[in-house]
């Protein structure tokens, strides 16, 4: 059995595969992607909604339409795939060790490993609301699959507690199977989905939406019986005066998702403490050289269609790595988050590409904000581009292209700001 | 003289936007920031559309069930209808990805075809 290989990705989900079809169109041979699941596709197949696909493809698809577009493409291609494969070990010599029923334990070599593990949602634990601990609660991504994959249905009267996207589609999808949605709560001010499931998600079925609520207790026995929700004031702290109470026997939770970096923490590779997800530069490539994340185990994505981009950025520069056709920048240029921006990717440019026109520079934003300008800073604080935005808001990752005529050899910093136009 | 909100799904804006309507005819439409506000808002007030995703019962595949949509969008005031029809589906494996499920969904002309292939099993794999 082979146990070598130029190029090993750990995950088949949409930024695994676009690693794998983008590598394979520019000439790397020899790769293996690795999947713990028993398919391909990663969250896709769960995601039966419509909505994917009109970025990359300029045609609306549901998610396991997307997930096969890519799949397909692989299956011709001939790149080895393990699937039911956990990876437990990375090392920084790009030494990977993986377990499945077949094989055992596998120790694979590789020239170039590609972190594409994806992320996790955030439990009840991870936001702490008090009451007793019944059966009833799931996160909306397990309840997804509970009903969409294995056909169960996790309980009749809903509680949501989360305004992203994925909640606002849960809610949806409880509905027009038979449950009732008594409300959907979200914490902050402003929702931080996307406005099309806002309306045909949550306006659509008449389903409430709460902002500036919470849960303050979840109280039952066996089963959720009933949960206190409260209105909570300007720093998030519930008013004890608001509190009134909801019966329910289900509460789903969307309140984040989490990039999935224990392999990535454990092989000692620097992580940025906002996105939770690697440090890294315009190739998407980690500080340990030639191991590469994409995707949202790098920072969390509101699009699959954003992931098969990101994807394909990382399998060219694995073709380039591998050719060691590259030329570093005399000093590393690091991108800044200024007013507004909550983080930048990547966080530094390392190279200089001939003939590279522009680098594009995702950002969220921490709040809301209408009519601005995006600045880009010099060291010095002189504005080096400017860009117009009509609306930015944390539910819409904001991209603006950098122009590579701005960057200077002696530049040592670019500040990202946003500021009222 | 009837009033109806509707909210602009074309751009992260979103626009709030009022249409004003007499015996069903629209007579005005305010609170939109460009031209695709009105076209959403002329459909929306007229024949609201959307597409179904659900899903349907497979027997002898290797998941319990297909994920499924309508082809084309179809009235929203048929949507709960709609799945109380579909649940009565039921889809031999294998199941191929575009395959029709249905045809002609509750006289709308549209049908309802699957988003996945299931494969075919002598056992349910459920995992």
């Amino acid at each position: 059995m082979k146990l070598e290989y130029d190029l090993v990705i750990i995950g088949g989900g949409p930024a695994g595969l676009a690693v794998a079809l983008e590598a394979k169109r520019n000439s790397v041979k020899d790769i293996l992607l690795l999947e713990r699941d028993k398919y391909l596709g990663g969250i896709l197949p769960q995601c039966i909604h419509n909505g994917f696909g009109l970025q990359y493809f300029k045609e609306e698809l549901t998610g396991p339409e997307y997930a096969e577009r890519f799949i397909a493409k692989l299956n011709d291609n001939q790149i080895d795939i393990k699937t039911e494969t956990m990876v437990i070990e990375v090392t920084t010599n790009k030494r990977i060790i993986a377990i499945n029923r077949d094989d055992g334990l596998l120790h694979i070599q590789a020239k170039v490993i590609v972190l594409a593990m994806g992320c996790r949602e955030r439990t009840r634990e991870a936001i702490a609301i008090p009451g007793s601990r019944p059966a009833g609660i799931f996160t909306a991504g397990t309840a997804q699959r509970y009903i969409n994959i294995e056909g169960y249905i996790p309980g009749r009267e809903v509680v949501v507690l989360g305004s992203g996207d994925i909640g606002m589609i849960m809610a949806r999808r409880m509905t027009l199977e038979g449950a009732k949605v008594k409300a959907v709560l979200e914490i902050m001010p402003f929702s931080t989905g996307l406005i099309r499931n806002k309306v045909q998600c949550l306006d659509d079925f008449n389903i409430p939406l709460k902002f500036n609520h919470t849960i303050t207790r979840i109280e039952g026995g066996k089963r959720v019986e009933k949960v206190a929700v409260a209105q909570v004031d300007k720093n998030l702290q519930a008013i004890p005066e608001t509190e009134e109470e909801i019966s329910c026997d289900t509460i789903l939770l969307s309140v984040g998702l989490i990039p999935e970096n224990e392999l990535t923490r454990e092989a000692g590779i620097k992580l940025d403490p906002v996105t939770r997800g690697p440090i890294v530069n315009e190739n998407r490539e980690t500080e340990v050289e030639g191991i590469f994340a994409c995707g949202n185990v790098l920072h969390v994505h509101d699009l699959a269609d954003f992931v098969s981009e990101e994807g394909e950025i990382v399998g060219r520069a694995v073709s380039e790595y591998l050719k060691r056709n590259r030329k570093f920048r005399p000093q590393s240029i690091k991108i800044v988050p200024g007013d507004n921006i909550a983080y930048v990717v990547p966080q530094h440019i390392d190279f200089n590409v001939p003939g590279r026109k522009k680098i594009k520079i995702f950002m969220r934003v921490k709040k809301p904000a209408e009519r601005v300008r995006i600045n880009l800073l010099d060291d010095k604080g002189r504005v080096l581009g400017s860009y117009k935005k009509r609306i930015v808001t944390p539910g819409e990752m904001v991209s603006v292209y950098l122009p590579e005529v701005l960057l200077d050899d002696k530049l040592k910093n670019i500040t990202i700001s946003i500021k009222r136009d | 003289m009837k009033q109806n909100k509707i909210i602009c799904v074309s751009c992260p804006i979103g626009c709030r936007m009022t249409v004003q309507s007499k015996d069903g005819k629209i007579t005005s439409i305010i609170g939109n920031a460009c031209p695709k506000g009105i076209k959403y808002a002329e459909e929306e007030f007229i024949n609201p559309l959307r597409i179904l995703p659900t899903t349907v019962k497979v027997i002898g595949g290797e998941l319990p069930l297909v994920s499924v949509k309508t082809e084309k969008a179809i009235p929203k005031r048929l949507l709960l209808k709609a799945m109380t029809e579909i649940a009565e589906i039921e889809v031999k494996a294998p199941v191929e990805i575009g395959q029709v499920i249905k045809d002609d969904l509750m006289g709308t002309g549209v049908s309802l075809i699957a988003t996945r292939n299931i494969k075919r099993v002598d056992f349910n794999l459920r995992s």
